[in-house]
């Protein structure tokens, strides 16, 4: 729209809203929203999709982030509204996810009177977003909600609260509207393009590698830079590891991919980390679940680390040649240095890593009890996988089956593995899976949960019928705290205190009551045939509640305190060996 | 060490609160911290004094450029600075010897006594946060009924500036 309308802030907001484009935004009304709520109401270009709970609408709005790449829109009401969203602002702060997040607040002349529903939604929120605005007149709405997409957007992505009082939005006040095209701040210009001389030194370091190393982070995915990532290793014929976070930026199907590494990561990715001597990090921030114990991090390497957050670099560990930029732009001049003749990998080196790595793999670190009798955790994920032919969009919960999902499902794609890694956010699965969802609703979508973390955001099962969203929640059932318990087992000499999962409900019959198919696994030569059975039910919601052996560990596990190569394998795999 | 963190920042409410809590969300060491408008009222300038290794500090610079309001800093101890701090010491005067003396220890630091009543004198001092902490000595903490500082604030000399 070109000419000024006259509007009200509230009908300002909602069409500032389509005029960015923004298919969907995930709320809850309540008082201090409610103007906002009538200007929604009659018009379609904005869908808004009712949670059960405002942590729901966060963590559905980051799920169709992290999807798509486009910002999650989320709008709840104060107070109350605000807190119970602050879990899901948090969560995708931790993962620096692109999130608007609109909260209502009591009108300006009532704040700080303690009024009905008043919280300071910005200072509460103040440690967990990329930034935060108090919207005071309606004349600053819509260049505010401007910057807001634009920060959350732009350089490290994240999430950013406008906290709008109830008369900013009053439907009798209205001024002109013109839709802001594009926004300057003096005070935030993200570099994008790397430094051409750091460039140029970091490929040489590369380059000079006997035993490289790539480890690639979640800032690849947010690049949108997998197809650069993978060239870029694939010109070099490194080993490359990805974290949590980054699973999916390589291919995982792929030779050269070694697997994830950190506290669950494979034994040749970890043993690879510990013996490399040159360390390229690319798009990851050195979280203490990857680098294990600080001090004998990577010993004999020297580092390259690319990442846009300046903040990020030797923040933990010390960097010899830092790149900061997008690292979409920082590849795409690598590979062409590399491509135009700056050199070739020491082959002989290479070819000896490499069977050095091979050795490590030939432990089989994943390897389970496949005989038994009682299904086992890692055996459902598998069969998931080539069920869904490995091309279904699959988030988690945080715990044993979240580990699980990341060391057997194999993806070969960005964006198809969605999880709370930074902040480990119980309850994050089932709602990120309806923000998927809505953005794919072709696709497979899976939700892999356990019994545990599905109760902390159950609820949205019925937001899943309203909105009819056939996901299809994978319950790995082992009646256990399993991560926890297992913590327990190893360092707490087997006092299971609150791990156990006392009281679950039914959960076939739960999900029949909420509208949807429920299904019960027992045996494992059951799984195959269900999971098939369940995916073919293209437009159901099925809750499969696969009842698995209790006692299954997550490994390897380096445990807290111990370096990468003091892994615990599996017992029976170290009783073998 | 210690290190002179100098901010320039949108003045916006609230922007204040970001700085503070990012010292305290990161366990980061604040002495001193002073803030206000500059000529352009649409800036503030923020004199922080902390310590820390050499990591710490670049990390507290690093974080705090990554504050949205902030447009620009510098680390004024990097280099050649000025720094000073206003302070305004009550001090008991109840008798001809203690006004007769705190007058002349006043003037040995270039303090000013700016009130004075029957039992007491306000002496104004500007310097270095080491002159003041001499003159505090020198008074003696049985003289002193009240001290207020103002926290560091510093300038860089020659041609580094702190600028949009």
């Amino acid at each position: 729209m070109g000419k000024s309308v006259e509007l009200s802030g509230a009908e300002i907001l909602v069409q500032f809203l389509k005029d960015e484009g923004v298919e969907f935004v995930f709320g809850y009304p309540g008082g201090s929203v409610l103007h906002i709520y009538d200007a929604l109401y009659g018009q379609t270009d904005v869908e808004h999709i009712l949670v059960r709970h405002e942590q729901a609408a966060t963590h559905a709005a980051d799920g169709y982030a992290r999807a798509t790449g486009k910002p999650g829109v989320v709008l709840v009401t104060s107070g109350p509204g605000a807190t119970n969203a602050v879990t899901g602002i948090a969560t995708a702060y931790m993962d620096s996810i692109p999130m608007v997040v609109i909260t209502g607040q009591v009108p300006t002349p009532v704040i700080g009177s303690d009024a009905f529903q008043e919280v300071d939604a910005v200072g509460v929120t103040r440690p967990c977003v990329k930034h935060n605005f108090l919207v005071k007149r309606v004349e600053d709405l819509a260049i505010t909600l401007k910057k807001a997409f634009y920060i959350a957007t732009t350089g490290r992505p994240g999430p950013v609260v406008v906290d709008v009082p109830k008369d900013v939005t009053d439907p009798r006040i209205k001024i002109p509207y013109e839709h802001p095209k594009s926004v300057t701040m003096r005070s935030y210009n993200p570099t994008m393009k790397g430094h051409a001389g750091q460039t140029k030194r970091a490929v040489e370091m590369v380059l000079s590698a006997k035993r490289p190393m790539i480890y690639s982070g979640g800032g690849v995915v947010l690049s949108d830079a997998a197809a650069e990532l993978t060239e870029f290793t694939r010109i070099l014929n490194y080993p490359i590891t990805n974290t949590l976070m980054g699973l999916g930026a390589y291919p995982a199907t792929d030779e050269q991919f070694v697997g994830m590494l950190g506290m669950h990561g494979t034994y040749e990715a970890n043993m690879a980390m510990h013996e490399c001597d040159v360390l390229i990090a690319i798009g990851a921030r050195f979280d203490d679940r990857v680098t294990m114990k600080l001090a004998e991090f990577c010993p004999l390497a020297k580092v390259v680390h690319i990442d846009i957050d300046p903040a990020s670099i030797s923040k933990n560990v010390k960097v010899d040649v830092p790149i900061v930029g997008d690292v979409k732009a920082v590849l795409v001049d690598m590979i062409k240095l590399l491509k135009d003749g700056a050199g070739k990998p020491d082959q002989i080196a290479l070819t000896k890593w490499w069977k050095q790595i091979n050795e490590w793999r030939g432990r089989q670190c994943l390897e389970y009890d496949r005989g038994s009798e009682l299904i086992k955790p890692q055996y459902v994920i598998e069969k998931l996988w080539e069920v869904t032919r490995g091309e279904a969009f699959v988030t988690s919960d945080v715990g044993q089956h979240q580990m699980f999902a990341a060391q057997y499902y194999k993806f070969d794609k960005p964006r198809r593995w969605i999880n709370s890694g930074g902040l480990g956010t119980m309850g994050f699965g089932l709602p990120a899976a309806m923000g998927v969802k809505l953005a794919h609703r072709d696709a497979d979508v899976a939700c892999v949960t356990g019994e545990g973390s599905i109760q902390m955001c159950i609820q949205e099962l019925s937001t899943c019928l309203q909105y009819h969203l056939p996901i299809k929640v994978i319950n790995l059932n082992n009646r256990y705290l399993g991560m926890v318990r297992q913590w327990q087992e190893f360092s707490y000499e087997g006092r299971y205190s609150m791990s156990y999962m006392d009281a679950l409900p039914d959960f076939m019959k739960l999900a029949e009551a909420y509208g949807h198919v429920g299904m019960c696994i027992e045996k494992p030569g059951d799984v195959e045939g269900a999971l098939k059975e369940a995916f073919a039910m293209k437009d159901r919601l099925v809750f499969m509640d696969f009842i698995t052996d209790r006692s299954e560990n997550v490994y390897p596990m380096v445990e807290a305190g111990k370096a990468h190569h003091e892994m615990r394998m599996r017992v029976t795999e170290t009783e073998l060996a | 060490m210690r290190a002179i963190i100098s901010i320039l920042m949108e003045n916006e409410s609230g922007a204040l609160s970001r700085v503070a809590g990012l010292f305290s969300a990161r366990g980061y060491n604040i002495e001193s911290l002073t803030v206000a408008p500059t000529e352009d009222n649409s800036l503030s300038r923020m004199t922080i004094v902390t310590t820390g290794s050499k990591e710490i500090i670049e990390q507290i610079t690093k974080q705090l450029n990554k504050l949205i309001d902030v447009i620009k800093l510098i680390e004024l101890t990097d280099g050649q600075h000025i720094e000073r701090e206003l302070m305004m010491v009550k001090v008991k005067t109840t008798s001809a010897d203690l006004r007769e003396e705190v007058k002349r220890i006043s003037d040995i630091f270039r303090g000013r006594v700016i009130d004075v009543t029957p039992g007491s004198y306000i002496v104004e001092l500007t310097g270095t946060s080491e002159k003041l902490d001499a003159f505090l000595a020198a008074l003696g903490s049985e003289l002193i009924l009240e001290v207020v500082r103002t926290g560091v604030s510093g300038i860089a000399r020659g041609d580094r500036s702190l600028t949009v």
